[in-house]
């Protein structure tokens, strides 16, 4: 295994597990103490430090850690001990074929900010995701509780209807950059089209006018697919079991469902699970929708020149490394805080309003953005030659 | 083989840490186990039924819808990747195969298998 690897994996790694792991939990709070006007958890402290509520997530970790682990009698203890690992670990593994930069070749050596760069990489996520439905459905199977077994049929029929729309929303995506490998999409977002070309094709202008090449637009994902980037948000939201569409959960109806028999830390597995996904579905949309590591009208290779001239090629690799992974981050923590926005925000839906939207409108409407798009590219082309 | 190198790190290093929560949470934790403590939740009363029982039959319809159309997903990503070396020929075989789909999800959609009411 080369050295880079290591690095880069680790490093990702770290930043789940050490940073947004526990962090999210505080974002969560304070971010809801912010919208409802409050001050939000701040009394934890450590020999007199507050940190504006900072140690809350470590006081959740060791009270978690100490209170007893019950398993309800006629459980199948093996499925009851096993469905945590189940429901966090493919939530972590996820993050794996997402880039948080591009390539950079510093004193000899290339670094690729990605862990596995896999052709395959959006379908892996989607497979990986599913595999993290079976920690939910079997948690409530497990557990030997009518609710948990109520919650975990929802979750088994929820997670189903919303991975059609949401694995057929993004084909229009592919289609465009005729790939599903998330480094390549990512460079592929960085170029730009002019709004006016067609001007210059149809005649109407001499090429090189200076009007026509004024408008330039980034092809971003959500700029050439508005809509699926709608659909996929809701639908991965729904995927993610997080209110509005938290009917498996419902704390009013069916107390906590699948993960009622959970005490602990096995317990908070699950929340933690939900809430590094939250994660996932932020750096998913960013590498796919919003640009990935890119900055709009900056590409990479003009920062890097740009920067080389000042402190010489090897120094503005590592310059734009910097600055690509937190332009990607500063992208996921916007993410984060718009699904905090919609979580605080919404309702819980009803059932049949989550079958009804996943099944009646979201369905139809990917499938009908897939005949659309590619009616449009080979328009495109058409005209273009 | 060298990509899955990073990815099996990271699957060693994920379920390591999950792996020593788990492990962490049933040895630090109070052991004071009796018969009613054990007993599954159920609001406060003993549970008298069995969870797994018999369910509503509209759970069913949606798994195999979802295993109709998840077929089809795994049919289009490799379609959406080569698109535009297919050009029309490639669209309207698609057009052709999810008009079919389609027409399925209408007649269910009319025969009120997406009804939950």
């Amino acid at each position: 295994m080369e050295t880079s690897t290591v690095v880069v994996s680790v490093f990702l790694f770290s930043i789940i597990a050490l940073v947004f792991m526990p962090i999210m939990t505080w974002v969560e709070r304070k971010q809801s103490a912010l919208m409802q006007d409050r001050i939000g958890a701040n009394r934890a402290e450590i020999f007199g430090i507050r940190a504006i509520g900072l140690i809350h997530p470590v006081t959740d970790a060791i009270k978690m850690f100490t209170k007893e682990d019950v398993i309800p009698t006629g459980a199948n203890r093996f499925l009851h001990a096993i469905c945590p690992f189940i429901a966090v670990v493919p939530a972590i593994v996820s993050f794996a074929v997402i880039p948080y930069g591009g390539s950079y070749t510093a004193w000899g050596s290339s670094w690729s900010l990605v862990v596995a760069d896999l052709d395959y990489g959006v379908l892996y996520i989607f497979a990986i995701g599913s595999i993290a439905a079976y920690g939910s459905i079997l948690a409530g199977w497990a557990g030997n509780n009518n609710w948990g077994m109520l919650g975990s049929i929802r979750v088994a029929a929820q997670m189903l209807s919303y991975e059609v729309s949401m694995g057929i929303s993004v084909v229009g995506l592919f289609m465009i950059y005729g790939t599903l490998r998330l480094t390549d999409i990512g460079v592929a977002q960085q170029e730009t089209f002019r709004l006016l070309g067609f001007v210059e094709h149809f005649g109407w202008a001499t090429a090189g006018t200076a009007w026509v090449d004024f408008i330039k637009i980034p092809l971003w994902g959500a700029i050439l697919q508005p809509l699926p980037m709608f659909i996929f948000l809701a639908a991965i939201l729904a995927e993610n079991k997080r209110p509005p569409f938290d009917t498996p959960e419902g704390e009013s109806e069916i107390v906590a469902g699948y993960f009622i028999e959970y005490s602990g830390m096995k317990f908070g597995l699950f929340t933690a699970g939900e809430l590094v996904e939250v994660v996932v579905i932020s750096a998913l949309m960013a590498a796919l929708f919003l640009g990935g590591w890119s900055i709009p009208y900056l590409p990479e290779t003009a920062i890097i020149g740009g920067l080389s001239e000042l402190f010489g090629p090897n120094l503005a690799n590592v310059l734009a490394m910097i600055i690509a992974v937190h332009v990607f981050f500063a992208k996921v923590l916007a993410l984060i805080f718009f699904q905090m926005l919609i979580r605080w925000s919404l309702p819980r839906f009803r059932y049949d309003q989550v079958m009804n939207l996943g099944w009646k409108i979201l369905l139809p409407l990917s499938i009908a953005n897939i005949v659309v798009t590619g009616f449009v590219i080979l328009l495109v082309a058409e005209i273009t030659g | 083989m060298a990509e899955y190198a990073g990815l099996g790190l990271f699957l060693l290093l994920g379920s390591g840490l999950v792996a020593l929560f788990l492990v962490l949470t049933s040895v630090l934790g109070p052991k004071l186990r009796f018969a009613e403590k054990q007993e599954p939740f159920e609001c406060g009363e003993h549970p008298i039924v069995s969870p797994y029982q018999r369910f509503n039959v509209k759970f069913y319809m949606v798994a195999v819808s979802f295993i109709i159309f998840d077929v089809e997903m795994v049919f289009l990503y490799p379609w959406a990747v080569v698109f535009k070396g297919l050009a029309w020929y490639g669209f309207v075989g698609m057009l052709i195969f999810l008009s079919v789909l389609t027409i399925g999800l209408a007649y269910e959609w009319m025969k009120g298998g997406l009804d939950w009411n």
